[in-house]
């Protein structure tokens, strides 16, 4: 009933936050922006392993294309160098560009599988990519 | 009521009692605060956060000086004499070079190098609690690291103590900004600005299209003298027709070595992907054998990592300087301008450099002890707790001790009934959704405690 009738929004104003998880960054292939998929224990009542796991792989996966070494990055590079980088004025980067997509993705996410749950991810470009924040709201379904 | 203070009662700031919050919210939801304005590092900002500089310019203004006066002559006295003779591609070449300097070097000094946004409180508390393992209350004093594996090689992170989060790799704290600034380099005082991830290249290609220039204008001006001298007059004579050349040959000769040697040096660290910070240290110095350390970040291709460092994907600002801060925080910045800021932020600590200096006054005028940690914030927060129960054991430093404490105490006795209500104010002010439910006020308070500025590290906890 809650999770049906209430929109994000609403659900932050009235819920209470009980806890919050922080997923820190997986270094174990340098600097790119990878996340840990490891499954954080507090997340064990609300959320399917498997889920929880898909969405941050596809995360992993979304950054790793924004960071590609291709040839698509070079030539963007090389253009922006013989312009005297005053290309980035008018143009996107191909990172911004991913970095929508990552933001439309994680509303997506938050929609139809973790709000119903009474969890909240936070896009990590707001905690300056160093974490995938995820909010627990307090289970208002328990205490009614 | 026209004799009643109060205005009417915004039904959206019906969370936040205190009529003074309500206050302060009317007013500062007229002006939507924007991210750089509440900045906590050292930067300056312009064109309401598009251009961010480090709070000392350095010698930018120096370099570019240099550089316009330098073209200057050039263009006025040698390309005259060189178009007649030569070929009028001298100005033309000239005027591209210098343009390209130019750009590159605003560009250096201008762009965000890549800081990193301080750790939220929330963030902070997280990262402590799973750090002391012991259960108690009190930090551990030696710095905190960490070891991860990065491609097969092990590698330490170490815990920033001002922005309470432990750093990534290739990341550094430049003490001259106070931000931790990704894949650091160096602070450069020519340009003004850290030399981080975001404006490596803009740096190298300032520094390479320099060299050129200045070998260039060296190159046209011994040029210039020598026609002069082969068409019958003597040296002197020549100098004295043109004598801002000699003012120019002077400024290259000079300028040549430093600037050829620096791009020689930048462009072996790009080759082999090193940070200067890197180098200097000896970081992936092979002392113990080839096989055991080496850069693990290298690509251990010379064109691929030049490729990777200079033309890779452009990564964004993470500092989102021209976002605003969302309404329900801006209130507690209307009200911790006047007072100090003792409760958790979401995201950025918002002291104001007055009460900043008032304190760190305060500070330097009692003799420096551990009971007043401010000079050194990376230590503060673990020599809270721990000073609180040195004072009456160290005999020679007692008297300063109860002098300091006595002096601590007179401040924090007139900081509570502001402490209080700021308190109260954040804690219902800031959106309800964020409120723990769960901590105890002490785990509550000692969080927000960590989670601040250090110079408020010396209030005791209440």
């Amino acid at each position: 009933m809650f999770s049906q009738t209430h929109s994000l929004q609403d659900m932050r104003q009235q819920a209470a936050v009980a806890a919050k998880v922080f997923i820190q960054r997986d270094y174990t292939n340098g600097t790119v922006c990878q996340f840990q998929t490891k499954f954080p224990s507090e997340l064990e009542t609300r959320i399917d392993k498997q889920q929880f796991e898909e969405t941050v792989r596809t995360l992993n996966n979304l950054y790793a294309e924004a960071e590609k070494l291709g040839s698509q990055s070079y030539i963007e590079g090389c253009l922006a160098c013989l312009t005297a980088y005053t290309i980035f004025l008018c143009m996107e980067t191909h990172y911004e560009k991913v970095l929508k997509k990552i933001a439309k993705y994680i509303q997506e996410q938050n929609d139809k599988i973790y709000a119903p749950r009474g969890l909240l991810l936070t896009d990590p470009i707001e905690r300056g990519l160093r974490v995938i924040e995820i909010a627990i709201f307090e289970d208002r379904s328990l205490t009614r | 009521m026209k004799n009643c203070e109060y205005q009417q009662i915004d039904p959206r700031a019906l969370s936040v009692s205190p009529a003074s919050a309500q206050n302060h919210a009317e007013k500062k939801e007229q002006r939507p605060v924007r991210k750089w304005e509440v900045f906590p590092g050292k930067n300056r900002f312009f064109c309401d956060g598009r251009i961010i500089l480090a709070r000392q310019s350095g010698v930018l203004p120096m370099t570019l000086g240099l550089i316009v006066v330098t073209c200057g002559l050039f263009f006025a006295f040698d390309c005259p004499f060189l178009v007649e003779h030569l070929t009028v591609f001298i100005p033309v070449i000239g005027v591209m070079l210098f343009g390209f300097v130019v750009v590159s070097l605003l560009r250096t000094s201008f762009t965000d190098p890549g800081i990193l946004p301080r750790a939220t409180p929330d963030e902070a508390a997280d990262i402590e609690k799973q750090i002391d393992t012991s259960g108690s209350s009190t930090y551990r004093p030696p710095p905190r690291t960490k070891e991860i594996l990065i491609n097969q090689q092990v590698v330490k992170l170490k815990y920033c103590f001002t922005c309470k989060m432990f750093r990534p790799p290739r990341t550094s704290h430049c003490s001259l900004c106070d931000n931790c600034v990704e894949r650091f380099d160096h602070h450069c005082p020519w340009v003004g600005n850290c030399v981080g991830k975001r404006n490596y290249r803009f740096f190298y290609s300032f520094i390479i299209s320099l060299s050129f220039l200045t070998s260039f204008i060296f190159g046209c001006v011994v040029t210039h003298i020598t026609l002069r001298c082969q068409a019958g007059k003597s040296l002197v004579q020549a100098i004295q027709q043109s004598p801002a050349s000699v003012v120019e040959v002077v400024i290259c000769f000079f300028s040549i070595w430093s600037i050829l040697g620096l791009s020689g040096f930048h462009t072996y660290l790009v080759a082999s992907n090193l940070t200067t910070n890197e180098d200097i240290k000896g970081s992936w110095s092979s002392k113990r054998g080839a096989e055991d350390s080496g850069n693990p970040y290298s690509h251990n291709s010379i064109i691929t990592n030049c490729c990777a460092t200079l033309c890779g994907p452009m990564p964004p600002s993470l500092i989102d300087r021209r976002g605003f801060l969302p309404s329900d925080q801006a209130i507690p910045s209307a009200s911790e301008i006047e007072l100090p800021p003792f409760v958790a932020k979401n995201d950025t600590h918002m002291c104001t450099q007055s009460t900043k200096d008032v304190l760190e006054m305060m500070v330097h005028a009692s003799d420096f002890n551990s009971l007043c940690p401010a000079g050194t914030p990376k230590t503060a927060p673990l020599g809270l707790e721990a000073s609180s129960a040195e004072p009456p054991s160290t005999e020679p430093s007692s008297p300063a001790g109860c002098s300091q404490h006595h002096t601590c105490q007179s401040v924090a006795a007139s900081w509570p009934p502001f402490s209080k209500r700021s308190k109260r104010d954040s804690l219902h002010s800031i959106n309800p959704a964020f409120r723990l439910a769960s901590p105890s006020p002490p785990l509550s308070r000692t969080s927000m405690i960590s989670g601040h500025e250090p110079e408020f590290g010396f209030i005791p906890p209440l």
